[in-house]
């Protein structure tokens, strides 16, 4: 596969692996992806078993089904269920649990109309094709699924759509890092050690790499910019070394083929043009984050499913014994969660980290989980 | 209501034939009155026509044939029913003969039941009938028996076909999950997910065209070359739902043994591979439906290879992994990467109504 097997070539690899291996010094190096993009190609592709044992990655919290709160879809499932609406939503978010044992899955087979879309203009195609449904976008995602959610807003306006509107769930990912790095286990007590970023790929085409400079800046973090394939995660690893080494705290772009300083300014005027920050928003995990999501502006107020229903949000605590908060965080790992791998598998996730693929314990549940039974985790 | 195809047997004062070019299945074609009769005589029974189908009765009598009898049964709801390499009529042919054919029997006959939608074309309807004939033609095997319902617009999706084989093992043979052994080779019989990512790219929802071309096929002729080859065959499986990956799995859990697959040895069109990236999707565990999953004595592994090749189902046919000793039962694969992950159980649904 052109353009591809390119970035998994595993002789490559194992040259970035020698210079890994040459390159660290006698110390620990903890780095956190934040992107399940990243967690994704590191668990599928083995990435870790070709890292020294003194490499440590910590998967952070971009994986855009983790973090969604309890409370929204729960918000999701009462359009669906008692406003009759149909739902289009991505694939993944179907399975995330809610309260009352419910899923989007769950609501759809007790009648709810929900339909899995591909892209977001599928869901606005369904809209005008059946003018006697109300029809609402699930909208969820970092900045890279943002500015399509924009797109399908202004062309609902331009063709005066009666029947569609959006569940605003977008979120923002410089909002998230900068809480990950006021936590207390960070800054504070540094129960979490955390010595730089694996920097967004997807995210970064549209924002571009001049956000992170304020990490590097004021956190004195180190952030590579990635690409989503195996070699780019190895080559950011490297990168990463080099700058602990040589203690420097930069923001570096491994991933130039795609992601430039300013990003894409064209998506981020439409973004601005359609959607203004929340107050604050509950990330799965992270709890309340000020200025973390976007809302609908007024302008568009029409479009927007939280006031064309009557809908109330009500936080809604994890369960008890989940762990996802903690491993959104980087304070625990997977494996030390009680209920990992036991009650809590893909089959039947209690957290939202097991839902998705890209999902830490998903992914280490999927591809990695042998690692466990074989050598004792330090 | 009647069960049986009875070609022959019925009357012959209908007022006028099936209007099949135009016609379509009404509630009367399942209500076990004369257009039922009509619609059995003039398509089903004409297409399948065998001596077994002609008597006529409620059940066909069959003659006790030599050896141990092997029985299995497969729905079929594939959408759409029409795809690039098949339809739903050949497709409720392959899979049944299939599961009859990885026993290491040879196939002998077929029952086919249909549940069509009031409004279904009689066109379609003679189109999937007619492949149905073809593939059991070619494939040596009799629909022997069948039975045929209608409901209501809005209660089906056009038609789903239920086919149920029959097939008989020669004493000599001994395949089954469970006979998997430490130092066994792995073999699959050539590319795999052909047969999802051909359906796949036929949903209109996705808006991107492909040459890929599903795989659908009856596996007996494959596996009767594999056989005679002498290789020490322990396990066979055709990989269609869930793909590879929930086959091997189901095998590794049933034998009590673990796998280790090499990524690099998988046979994989590059079509395939591309539409499953576009997708994010996994080719291990897309269907296939003319995909034979091998597993062999290890010193015969060379043997069973070369013995595939030579049919012309088989060509592309390679050895992909090692039966290890694994008390967790699982299957793991070295990644073309240079690392090692696991194999995983399909969890939730990858692609709805592929087959």
């Amino acid at each position: 596969m052109k353009y591809v097997d390119e970035f998994r070539d595993g002789t490559l690899a194992k040259n970035l692996t020698v210079s890994i291996a040459r390159e660290v010094r006698d110390r620990d190096y903890s780095f956190m992806e934040f992107c399940g993009g990243h967690t994704h190609a590191i668990s599928r592709y083995g990435v870790t078993d070709l890292l020294p044992n003194n490499v440590r990655m910590i998967h952070g919290p971009g994986c855009p089904v983790c973090v969604l709160p309890i409370g929204r879809v729960d918000m999701a499932i009462a359009l669906a269920l008692e406003h009759g609406v149909t739902l289009c939503t991505y694939a993944d978010t179907v399975r995330v649990p809610a309260s009352n044992n419910l899923s989007l899955l769950k609501a759809k087979a007790r009648g709810a109309d929900i339909r899995m879309v591909y892209s977001a203009a599928d869901a606005l195609a369904f809209a005008q094709q059946h003018p006697e449904k109300q029809v609402v976008f699930f909208a969820i995602g970092f900045e890279t699924t943002t500015p399509p959610t924009a797109v399908l807003i202004k062309q609902g306006k331009a063709l005066g759509l009666q029947n569609f509107s959006v569940l605003c769930c977008h979120v923002l990912t410089p909002s998230a890092i900068a809480n990950i790095l006021e936590s207390p286990e960070v800054r504070q007590y540094g129960t979490v050690p955390l010595d730089g970023f694996i920097g967004p790929a997807h995210v970064s085409t549209v924002i571009g790499s001049r956000p992170y400079e304020f990490f590097a800046e004021e956190y004195r973090k180190p952030v590579v910019i990635a690409g989503f394939e195996p070699l780019d995660v190895m080559q950011a690893i490297l990168m990463l070394v080099r700058q602990v080494n040589e203690d420097r705290a930069e923001v570096e772009n491994e991933f130039t083929r795609a992601v430039t300083r300013d990003g894409n300014l064209k998506a981020q005027n439409l973004v601005a043009e359609v959607f203004e920050l929340r107050r604050e928003f509950e990330w799965r995990g992270l709890g309340l984050v000020p200025y973390s999501a976007l809302k609908i502006r007024r302008e568009y107020a029409e479009f927007d499913a939280e006031l064309r229903f009557p809908l109330g949000y009500r936080a809604v605590p994890d369960n008890k014994a989940c762990e996802c908060g903690a491993i959104l965080r980087g304070v625990k790992r997977p494996w030390d969660c009680k209920v990992f791998g036991t009650v809590c598998t893909p089959e039947n996730p209690m957290g939202s980290c097991m839902v998705s693929s890209e999902g830490a314990c998903a992914a280490h549940y999927t591809y990695g989980r042998f690692k466990n039974i074989e050598v004792v985790s330090a | 209501m009647s069960d049986v195809m009875n070609g022959g047997k019925v009357r012959k004062d209908y007022v006028r034939a099936l209007d099949i070019k135009h016609g379509r299945v009404d509630m009367s074609h399942g209500s076990g009155g004369r257009a039922m009769a009509q619609l059995i005589e003039e398509l089903f029974a004409a297409a399948f026509d065998n001596d077994y189908l002609r008597q006529g009765n409620d059940g066909a009598l069959l003659p006790p044939p030599d050896g141990r009898l092997v029985m299995a049964t497969d729905c079929h709801v594939v959408s759409p029913l029409f795809f690039p390499g098949g339809d739903i009529g050949c497709l409720s042919v392959h899979g049944t003969i299939n599961d009859v054919a990885v026993m290491g029997a040879t196939p002998l006959w077929l029952s086919a039941g249909f549940i069509l939608e009031e409004g279904f074309p009689l066109a379609d309807l003679q189109r999937i009938v007619m492949s149905m004939a073809q593939a059991a033609k070619e494939a040596g095997v009799h629909i022997v028996t069948g039975d045929t319902k209608v409901v209501e617009q809005g209660k089906g999706d056009g038609v789903f076909i239920t086919t149920t084989g029959v097939g008989v093992v020669p004493d000599n043979v001994h395949l089954s999950g469970d006979r998997a052994r430490v130092g066994d080779r792995i073999l699959v019989s050539g590319t795999l997910g052909d047969h999802g990512m051909a359906i796949m790219a036929q949903r209109e929802s996705l808006g991107f065209s492909s040459a890929i071309v599903s795989d659908t096929a009856a596996l007996h002729g494959l596996i009767a070359t594999l056989l005679d080859s002498g290789a020490d065959v322990h396990v066979l499986r055709d990989p269609t739902r869930g793909g590879l990956a929930t086959t091997l799995n189901e095998i590794a859990a049933q034998s009590g043994v673990g796998m280790m697959l090499n990524e690099r040895a998988l046979p994989i069109n590059p079509e395939v591979a591309s539409a499953c990236e576009f997708l994010g999707l996994d080719p291990l565990y897309v269907a296939n439906e003319g995909k034979l999953v091998v597993i062999v004595a290890g010193a015969d592994a060379e043997r069973a290879l070369a013995a595939m090749r030579a049919h012309p189902l088989g060509t592309a046919a390679a050895i992909v992994g090692t039966v290890h000793e694994d008390d967790h039962h699982f299957v793991q694969m070295t990644t073309g990467f240079g690392g090692r992950r696991i194999v995983d159980w399909l969890s939730g649904e990858q692609l709805p109504r592929i087959c």
